[in-house]
């Protein structure tokens, strides 16, 4: 299975790679990118590599690298793949460096919304966003009689009726992983319901109403839930739609094109995307993005090449070639029926992804301390309090609260 | 051996010991005591992201580490003496819990929680893995001749296996439908979640550790079984001893300094538990003393980390298997006198 797949990827990338024109200029200079390891980033990093002279390492430990890498000097990766909340390091540290000049020269074809601009300066390029959202079983929900739930109440109703009639063996399905997962089902809940992570002075602010409505959802899915999620991440919820066990769950878009995958799915054409369900204020979900960062210890005759060859990975070719492999950015890019969830969520309002210092130790503490709520070991208010103390802890040690 | 021999022979050992076993030690028992943090200013940030179509942009306060001129963030060290300490042991949490007689509370205390699990999988898995390697021991020492290099072979298997990948293997095997799993739930006619609760999942680390650490025990028991005196054994034969009084009376005190010696390193290895942990995922139900260093050490996606509490939750596990290896070091210290 794994050798077969790899072979079909690897003969799949030959055949993509002589379909596409070549790039449009020679690359002189030897740059290297370092970078997540999804399928998107595999087809931006081939298109960028037909520009000669470029090689990729795609790594999941990048973000572990990165902030080492860039810093010195000169940078041992000249390009760097890093999404809404790995930009934070970087350029709290000042290692990247500013495109406005290169956008000016070599960005036309860009749009406007994928210029990432840090006080007026663009920092980085977009690629491609990403967002949880609700997918569900169509052909489960038309046969019960359920419309397309809009907001948690919905899905919690219509949980329970998939419940009863007994059509799958879990209604729900959830990535809920103790650590960034079950942290990051939070953010997206108390997001949804409208609130605010922080105080003045990088203040936790979470222990609220809000805080315990969001507590409280979680748990109400739990109940639909296979009992071991919280040990059940992205790809163990992809597996269960796939196999026919789960009807519903908010799911990465990137995740989408899988449950169409003909090897693997048993569901093929009958998951359907959706915007993610309502909170109180907004859609339970947050924006991601994924883009390209240079480094800004390197000569200026390696950030014109790292650019330009940037500019070809992320072309419309590239795009055309790997629509369904994610939500592009670019006017290539033809929104398919796996999109829909993204826009939609998009358009009723999700906020993006609140990155910064401060939301780094409570994506921690929040992943680390939601667990004993949902097991029964502490009530909402005694979790969100620890949950305020273990940010507070280690804030002060990062030296983001004074004492 | 003269002075000049010795020291040449064990010079380098001593230097390597020294540079990449003592030096660390004292670094981290610094680290310890000291917090490293970057300078930060509160500086208003516009901030724009994609949307869909649009661009979202919003101006909020963000705090920025300074730069010095060179581009390098300026940060500083204080000293803050058993600060750290207090903030992995929360000592005055885990006093309140203890007066107020709650278990239950103490026992959602980061450090306190780690803590029983790692006592509780070290003293459990430890007899049983004396005992399981005697048990093979005994088995490989009465099997054929012909047979013994295969048998030895087989069960060292378990050992060979590179630990975080044992543990992923049962992970898979037990895992939601995994194929033990199943057969298990075809059996017992019944749904079974094995990671769905606190207790199946010790027990899984447990079982899967015996399994991995009792060839290495049988290994040595064998080895010792070869230098068991065999005069001994007969004459005990021609008493007429039974084989449960052999073992008792002539086996076991005979294999007693190897017994000391593989409860001596069991205890070291368990009590820094960790392929468990990740292994199974557990994250959520039970966490180790060292996991916890390893959780406050890695980044998070803002590249924050807590190295000052990872230091002093590295030396309160050292302390602890010091405290563990203090029963079984009188011991060998006082053989070690009476054999003289």
């Amino acid at each position: 299975m794994k050798l077969k797949t790899l072979i079909l990827a690897g003969a799949m990338s030959v055949a993509s790679g002589a379909a596409w024109a070549a790039c449009s200029f020679e690359n002189p200079v030897p740059l290297k990118s370092l970078s997540a390891g999804f399928e998107a980033w595999k087809a931006v990093t081939d298109a960028m590599a037909e520009c000669g002279n470029f090689s990729a390492s795609l790594d999941q430990e990048f973000r572990e690298k990165q902030p080492e890498a860039f810093a010195a000097n000169p940078a041992l990766y000249q390009i760097g793949g890093v999404s809404n909340a790995t930009l934070v390091p970087l350029l709290n540290a000042g290692t990247i460096r500013p495109l406005d000049d290169l956008v000016a020269k070599y960005g036309q074809d860009l749009l406007p919304n994928q210029l990432i601009k840090v006080d007026g300066q663009t920092m980085a390029i977009a690629m491609m966003v990403n967002a949880q959202h609700l997918m569900y079983r169509s052909d489960i929900l038309a046969d019960l009689g359920i419309a397309e739930p809009k907001t948690y109440a919905d899905v919690l109703a219509a949980a329970e009726k998939i419940k009863e009639a007994g059509v799958v063996e879990y209604p729900l399905g959830g990535t809920f992983k103790t650590g960034w997962n079950l942290g990051q089902e939070f953010v997206n809940m108390y997001l949804g319901e409208g609130g605010e992570f922080f105080a003045d002075g990088n203040m936790p602010a979470i222990n609220n109403e809000k805080g315990v409505r969001a507590l409280e959802t979680l748990k109400a899915m739990t109940a639909y839930m296979d009992p071991e999620y919280l040990v059940s991440d992205s790809t163990y919820v992809q597996q269960q739609f796939q196999q026919g066990k789960i009807a519903m769950a908010n799911l990465w878009a990137s995740r989408a094109a899988a449950m169409n995958d003909e090897a693997e799915s048993q569901v093929v054409g009958k998951v359907k995307m959706a915007a993610a369900p309502m909170g109180s204020a907004a859609p339970a979900t947050t924006i991601w993005w994924d883009g390209m960062v240079l480094a800004k210890n390197m000569s200026d005759e390696e950030a014109d090449a790292a650019f330009r060859v940037m500019m070809e990975g992320i072309d419309a070719e590239m795009v055309q070639a790997n629509n369904d492999v994610a939500v592009w950015l670019n006017p290539a890019y033809t929104p398919g029926e796996l999109a829909a969830g993204a826009a939609a969520s998009a358009e009723a309002g999700a906020k993006p992804y609140p990155a910064s210092g401060p939301m780094g130790i409570m994506h921690t503490a929040l992943g680390n301390g939601l667990a004993d709520y949902l097991t029964g070991a502490k009530d909402a208010q005694t979790t969100l309090a620890d949950i305020e103390a273990d940010y507070l802890t280690a804030a002060k040690e990062a030296g983001l609260v004074s004492n | 051996m003269n002075f000049r021999t010795f020291a040449a022979f064990v010079g380098p050992s001593v230097f390597m010991m020294l540079l990449f076993i003592a030096f660390p030690l004292v670094s981290v028992f610094k680290q310890s005591f000291y917090v490293t943090q970057p300078i930060y200013e509160t500086v208003e940030v516009e901030t724009c992201t994609p949307g869909f179509l649009t661009q979202t942009c919003v101006t909020e306060e963000k705090s920025i580490p300074k730069l010095d001129e060179h581009g390098e963030i300026i940060t500083q060290t204080q000293f803050v003496g058993l600060e750290s300490y207090r903030n992995v042991l929360e000592p005055e949490r885990a006093w309140r819990a203890i007066s107020e007689g709650s278990w239950s509370v103490l026992s959602t205390i980061n450090f306190w929680k780690a803590l029983r699990f790692t006592l509780t999988f070290t003293l459990i898995t430890l007899p049983l893995v004396i005992g399981f390697g005697l048990a093979i021991a005994i088995v490989i020492n009465n099997a054929a001749q012909a047979i013994r290099g295969p048998v030895i072979f087989v069960s060292l298997l378990p050992f060979i296996i590179t630990p975080v990948i044992g543990a992923l293997s049962i992970n898979w095997l037990f895992r939601g439908d995994g194929i033990l799993t199943a057969m298990l739930e075809w059996w017992l006619n019944r749904d079974i979640a094995l990671f769905a609760q606190a207790w199946t999942i010790e027990l899984l680390m447990m079982l899967y550790r015996v399994w991995h650490v009792a060839p290495f025990a049988a290994i040595v028991f064998y080895a010792g079984l070869q230098t068991v005196n065999q005069d001994s054994l007969e004459s005990a034969v021609i008493d007429g001893a039974s084989r449960w009084q052999r073992l008792k009376y002539i086996v076991i005190p005979h294999l007693m300094p190897l017994i000391i010696f593989v409860s001596m390193i069991h205890l070291m290895d368990a009590y820094r538990v960790f392929e468990e942990i990740v292994g199974f995922s557990s994250q959520g139900y039970v966490i180790s003393l060292q996991w916890l260093t390893y959780d406050f050490l890695v980044p998070d996606q803002a590249g924050n980390r807590s190295i000052s509490r990872a230091s002093a939750s590295a030396m309160l596990t050292m302390v602890g298997i010091v405290i563990l290896l203090i029963a079984p070091l009188r011991r060998t210290w006082r053989d070690h006198k009476g054999g003289h």
